[in-house]
């Protein structure tokens, strides 16, 4: 099955969400307006923008906006020529007020993000996106930590209430291979022509690229990336390799390879404060299963309690913390300072 | 002094548990037990207990020959906008645990004694009454311009209702951090973990301070303030000592001090890790044997 009669696949960049958490959300209206212009012209079909932790994420618990987000998004909005602006909340942070002021801003896909077992906690916000025009995707996070039947019964609940592509979203890097293929494979036994598949991965383990292609051979429509791995963690699916990639299995992703390779190098790495790295951190989120944009937030705790960050994200592992729980790790880095 | 007769309306979880903190008040009678569904589990316990136990809804409850003279009323926001006026018209005061918000808020460590007299009290949300009494203990002592708390529950322990209108606990713990907490500006974010077993209630809480605060001052007006909801919540302790942070370019420029806490449920009925909804019965029996205070002395011979 192929996104579309002109896409086999068709792939949303997410650096300028994702990558908020590496850049610890200090994103300027002119690096929006930077590699909006450059993934527009390369031929990236769709492009987030947010604070890394969705719509009302500015805050002390996620790190505070520099630019506010609203005005990244209008910005964007007016940059881009071809691709759509989509954007991303997290029902219990953001509320159905922000989805309004974002498409009054013109973003075009409304994208809702639940821990992969609480999908009814969006159930709301997807009636009002779809009443809004918006199109609407959902966001299972975390999905490494619930069997693919379970997965495939969340993804209905999202269907149920609107939404028209439910992700697999490797939050932690931590899928392997064929554990990726089974749950996109579930998913799309469920939800048959009621709505597409989707997976967002991260490079914690190495895997962005090859869990996307499993993912696609699966059934998944939509893949996720941010070009050169600009987001959390050891950073996303890189979109230039992706694209690469799928060239050369003679998939159609809409975009220009050797113009995204350029943006990459060009536009995008000189905006990031540094590469986005598969170091003792990131692996050990990989390894441990623990969120991606936990990252940043255990090395300034480690560096204020003067304990490892590694210590710190694998107690987030083993206490099993889900996406949002950043205020933990101040609680765990104190009691490991106390030790 | 004879204990003032009160009514739980609304037989699940909440009700049940709420009941079983009422059979040990001094003041308050539970007397009756109103909910919808003849088979519901609470309704049996109530009996069990010796309380008038019905199905048929609140209408009975009010036209009988013996009224309550205090209700509880632990059903869903829109039972609850429903019944209001009734317990109004008869001068019934109601406690409400529902997120309705008909009356005034309240968070007994902090301004209980503001509604005594009030007709209907709301009682917020259950990350309203862990994480208020904290921003309260920082504003009385200095300016909290902005206070942000993080309500981190086990999943088994939100309901549908919870589930189906996050946003109105949303908003309605931000309110409440500024109308009651004392800040200028609330915000409120709730996360749902569903590790197994299932986790402790945890709250943070963020308030920004000026950067020349007294520390001392703001850290033993927390220690006390938690002291104090911990005398009704007897599970609700701080994890850590008060963390103070000087501002950085994250912080949005702002030094803050962090509070972390941990609300352990009684165990009366629900399980220890819902603190979240202990919290709700342990305010709501707090709240209501104030009511039930100013009720008895009403009645009182006078000397």
């Amino acid at each position: 099955m192929a996104y579309s009669t002109d896409l086999d696949v068709r792939v949303t960049d997410s650096s300028l969400r994702d990558g908020s958490h590496a850049k610890q959300h200090q994103f300027t209206v002119e690096h929006v307006r930077s590699i909006v212009g450059a993934l527009d012209g390369a031929g990236v079909p769709v492009i987030e923008v947010t604070h890394g932790d969705g719509l009302g994420g500015s805050s002390f618990n996620y790190g505070f906006s520099r630019t506010p987000e609203q005005e990244l998004i209008r910005a964007a909005v007016e940059t881009a020529r071809r691709a759509t602006i989509a954007f991303l909340m997290l029902p219990g942070l953001g509320v159905k007020d922000d989805i309004r002021a974002a498409a009054d801003n013109g973003a075009g896909i409304c994208r809702i993000a639940t821990h992969c077992t609480e999908a009814d906690i969006a159930v709301q916000h997807f009636g009002l996106a779809r009443d809004l025009g918006l199109e609407t995707v959902g966001f299972l996070m975390m999905a490494h930590s619930t069997p693919p039947e379970n997965l495939a019964k969340q993804a209905r609940i999202m269907a149920d209430a609107g939404c028209q592509c439910v992700y697999v979203v490797d939050s932690a890097g931590a899928l392997v291979m064929e554990e990726t293929s089974d749950r996109v494979a579930a998913m799309v036994a469920e939800l048959g022509a009621d709505a597409q598949v989707g997976f967002h991965g991260h490079e914690n383990l190495g895997l962005g690229v090859a869990n996307s292609v499993l993912a696609v051979r699966a059934g998944a429509t939509q893949i996720d990336g941010s070009t050169r791995r600009f987001g959390a963690g050891a950073g996303n699916t890189p979109v230039e390799a992706f694209a690469a990639v799928a060239e050369k299995l003679g998939l159609r992703t809409g975009i220009d390879t050797l113009r995204i390779i350029d943006a990459a190098e060009d536009v995008v790495r000189p905006v990031m404060d540094g590469e986005c790295l598969l170091d003792r951190a990131s692996l050990t989120m990989g390894h441990a299963g623990v969120y991606s944009s936990f990252l940043k937030h255990a090395d300034r705790q480690a560096e204020r309690y003067g304990v490892p960050a590694a210590r710190i994200l694998m107690e987030a592992g083993r206490r099993r913390l889900v996406g949002g729980q950043e205020d933990q790790l101040i609680d765990i880095a104190i009691a490991l300072q106390e030790k | 002094m004879s204990k003032v007769p009160a009514a739980v309306v609304g037989s699940g979880n909440i009700g049940t548990d709420l009941m079983y903190k009422l059979l040990r008040s001094e003041v308050i009678e539970p007397r009756w037990m109103v909910g919808v569904d003849p088979d519901s589990p609470g309704l049996a316990r109530a009996a069990a207990e010796g309380l008038t136990a019905s199905a048929e809804g609140v209408d009975p409850l009010l036209a009988g020959p013996e009224r309550p003279e205090l209700v509880f009323e632990a059903t869903s926001a829109a039972v609850h906008r429903a019944n209001a006026p009734a317990y109004e018209r008869l001068g019934i005061p109601a406690v409400d645990l529902t997120p309705a918000a008909v009356g005034p808020p309240v968070v007994p460590a902090v301004n209980h004694g503001e509604h005594r007299d009030a007709p209907n009290v709301s009682l917020i949300t259950c990350g309203g009454q862990a994480t208020i009494p904290m921003v309260h203990a920082v504003s009385r002592v200095t300016e909290v311009a902005y206070a942000e708390i993080v309500a981190s529950v086990a999943s088994p322990s939100a309901g549908p209702g919870t589930r189906a209108n996050i946003d109105e606990f949303t908003h309605a713990t931000s309110r409440g951090l500024e109308s009651i907490g004392g800040a200028h500006e609330g915000k409120a974010i709730i996360i749902l973990n569903p590790a197994e077993p299932p986790v402790l209630m945890r709250d943070t809480v963020f308030c920004s301070i000026p950067p020349d605060a007294d520390r001392d001052a703001v850290a033993a007006s927390i220690e006390e303030v938690a002291a104090t909801v911990a005398g009704y919540v007897p599970g609700y302790r701080l994890r850590a000592a008060p963390q103070f942070d000087d501002p950085t370019p994250v912080s949005g420029g702002l030094a803050r001090v962090a509070v972390f806490l941990e609300v352990e449920g009684a165990g009366d009925f629900l399980p220890a890790y819902a603190g979240n909804l202990d919290i709700m019965t342990a305010a709501a029996t707090e709240v209501g044997e104030g009511f039930a205070r100013r009720i008895a002395a009403g009645r009182a011979p006078a000397l």
